[in-house]
């Protein structure tokens, strides 16, 4: 039997979800679980976030679509996924076996279908958590010639999309978004102002990788999102800024390898932290930086894991 | 388990910039399939971030051989990797060659095309399909003399083996697909361009063939979809629907 009372305390909250330890594997970098289930065992994490769903099929961009970077990588995979109906049909069945929560990543290319991914998911008593991804960088809104790529660059279109989907909801809504902006604060602002019960930062890096020798673009689009180790200082700065904005909890993100780079994350305002990259190199990533959380807990007398949150030293 | 520490057997030097690094995968371990691949993080730090795929060249029960060519900072740091050191690896992973669908598809004659080191994975093939009575020739293009390797491997196999060079340093000179006949079925390993000839020539002789396709990976797992190809079905992903897909599948 192991003594509760010397166990030390790893659940946090986010929205409504309770998650057993503050680790997240983030959309686009575990499939929708089934597939890393032979890799690590799931039930550990705090929650899972599905490759992102939209509404109709989508094939995404043309290959090639990864290039590693120096300590990173550029992706450009355009949100290739089978659509909202593939996903209720063959993906829900495996995912209402889990014993974790289950937030859902959804993408879409208008209110509508935001409203409507939003309503038809909610159905399901397996999902835990819509997070809308209002900030994949390798998808355009809007005409191209528009500086406003993303929705998550712009905070009233922000407000809008979360507002809407507020009312079609009552499951932890979670807004994902993009480091791409000059002020962090205000778009953090606009969604919780809109009812988002968390957010989750950072997407990817807008990037370019080129070859000096033949002169090409290595990614077939040219532009793609940087992750990986590279990013995570920018992410930590995003976090820290957010986390001075909003009061609802912060998913933090970005290089994560980590158990000391997860705590550093809740240092500078995280409750709730999202492997990435990371799953990529070594799919059983997630246990290890459990681990090491448990690890570094016990051995500086970490009581409540929440004690870390925002209480990085400044002065 | 799919993920492991192998301990260097050995790591040496066959030509001037290939390489063969021996592995043993561990107890309890899948049987590994000519043309499946293993993913391995050439070393602990995070540059280069990514592992590195390599097919299976020689499989002698759980002794796994990898040949590599240096081409980068990855491989440098592989080829630098001393005996006894450990290697963390993901496998085996992916689908190798479909050896049933090759033995039904009716012909007693198999050609085995490589392109540079995409002899890698058609060794543990030829070695395979030697036991099932099927008449093997090989057939090997490169652009010079020095990246021709292994084909005196195929011979101690006791197989036929055709070179072609671009530059005529040996062999026929000039491209791969220049030497096949038709009337035998082919399973290729190379770049895409060889491959696509391939197809095509396939096609035209009516013959059934199966590649195995070349495309940055990310994870090897099937989770970061950098690695879709088009096919009649969709998309498919390299390291997870293929490496080895049959060659009328793909939309090139």
């Amino acid at each position: 039997m192991v003594n509760k009372s010397k166990m030390k305390k790893l659940n946090v909250k986010i929205g409504k979800m309770v998650l057993r330890n503050p680790v997240t594997a983030l959309s686009g970098t575990f499939g929708y679980a089934e597939e890393m289930k032979d890799f690590v065992d799931i039930s550990r994490l705090g929650a899972i976030v599905t490759k992102s769903v939209t509404l109709n099929p989508r094939n995404g961009n043309p290959t090639p679509r990864i290039v590693e970077t120096p300590s990173g990588m550029l992706n450009s995979i355009g949100l290739e996924n089978k659509g909202l109906k593939d996903f209720i049909q063959n993906k829900i069945p495996f995912l209402e076996k889990l014993r974790t929560n289950v937030v859902v990543s959804i993408a879409g290319f208008s209110i509508q279908e935001f409203e409507k991914l939003t309503e038809r998911l909610s159905e399901y008593n397996c999902v835990s958590a819509i997070e809308l991804n209002l900030s994949c960088p390798n998808v355009i809104h809007g005409k191209k010639t528009t500086a406003k790529r993303l929705i998550a660059q712009d905070e009233v279109a922000v407000n809008k999309v979360v507002s809407r989907v507020r009312k079609k909801t009552k499951l932890t809504i979670i807004t994902k978004l993009t480091p791409n902006v000059t002020d962090i604060k205000k778009i953090a602002k606009a969604a919780e102002n809109a009812g988002s019960d968390a957010i989750s930062l950072i997407n990817t890096i807008f990037g370019i990788s080129v070859d000096a020798y033949s002169r090409k673009a290595n990614l077939a689009n040219t532009v793609g999102g940087l992750s990986g180790p590279a990013i995570k200082p920018v992410a930590l700065y995003f976090v820290h800024q957010a986390y001075q904005a909003v009061k609802i909890p912060i998913i933090g993100s970005g290089g994560i390898m980590s158990a000391e780079d997860a705590i550093e994350f809740m240092l500078c305002g995280a409750t709730a932290v999202g492997l990435g990259t990371a799953n990529f190199i070594n799919p059983a990533v997630a246990t290890n930086v459990i681990d090491g959380i448990m690890h570094y807990a016990k051995t500086n007398r970490i009581k409540n894991i929440n004690n870390l949150i925002g209480r990085i030293i400044t002065d | 388990m799919k993920q492991f520490k192998a301990k260097i057997i050995f790591n040496k030097k066959i030509a001037l910039h290939h390489h063969v690094l021996a592995f043993r995968t561990p107890k309890g371990a899948k049987k590994v399939n000519p043309g499946q691949f293993f993913n391995v993080k050439v070393g602990g730090s995070y540059d280069p971030l990514l592992r590195r795929p390599f097919g299976a060249h020689k499989i002698a029960g759980s002794k796994i051989e990898i040949l590599y060519k240096v081409v980068g900072k990855a491989t440098k740091i592989l080829s630098e990797r001393k005996p006894d050191e450990m290697l963390d690896v993901l496998g085996p992973l992916g689908n190798g060659f479909d050896i049933k669908s090759l033995l039904s598809s009716g012909s007693s004659s198999v050609a085995l095309i490589a392109g540079g080191h995409g002899v890698a994975p058609l060794y543990a093939l030829a070695k395979n399909l030697k036991t099932f009575g099927l008449k093997i020739s090989v057939f090997i293009g490169a652009s010079s003399k020095k990246y021709v390797v292994c084909d005196g491997d195929f011979k101690k196999l006791g197989l036929k083996v055709h070179v072609a060079t671009e530059d005529g340093s040996k062999g026929h000179k000039g491209l791969v697909t220049d030497l096949l006949k038709s009337g035998c079925s082919i399973c290729a390993c190379g770049p895409k361009p060889m491959l696509k000839a391939v197809a095509k020539l396939s096609g035209k002789y009516k013959t059934y063939c199966q590649v195995s396709m070349e495309e940055y990976l990310g994870c090897g797992t099937g989770i970061c979809m950098g690695c879709a190809i088009k096919t009649c079905s969709g998309n498919k992903l390299v390291c997870k629907d293929g490496p080895v897909f049959n060659a009328k599948e793909i939309i090139w």
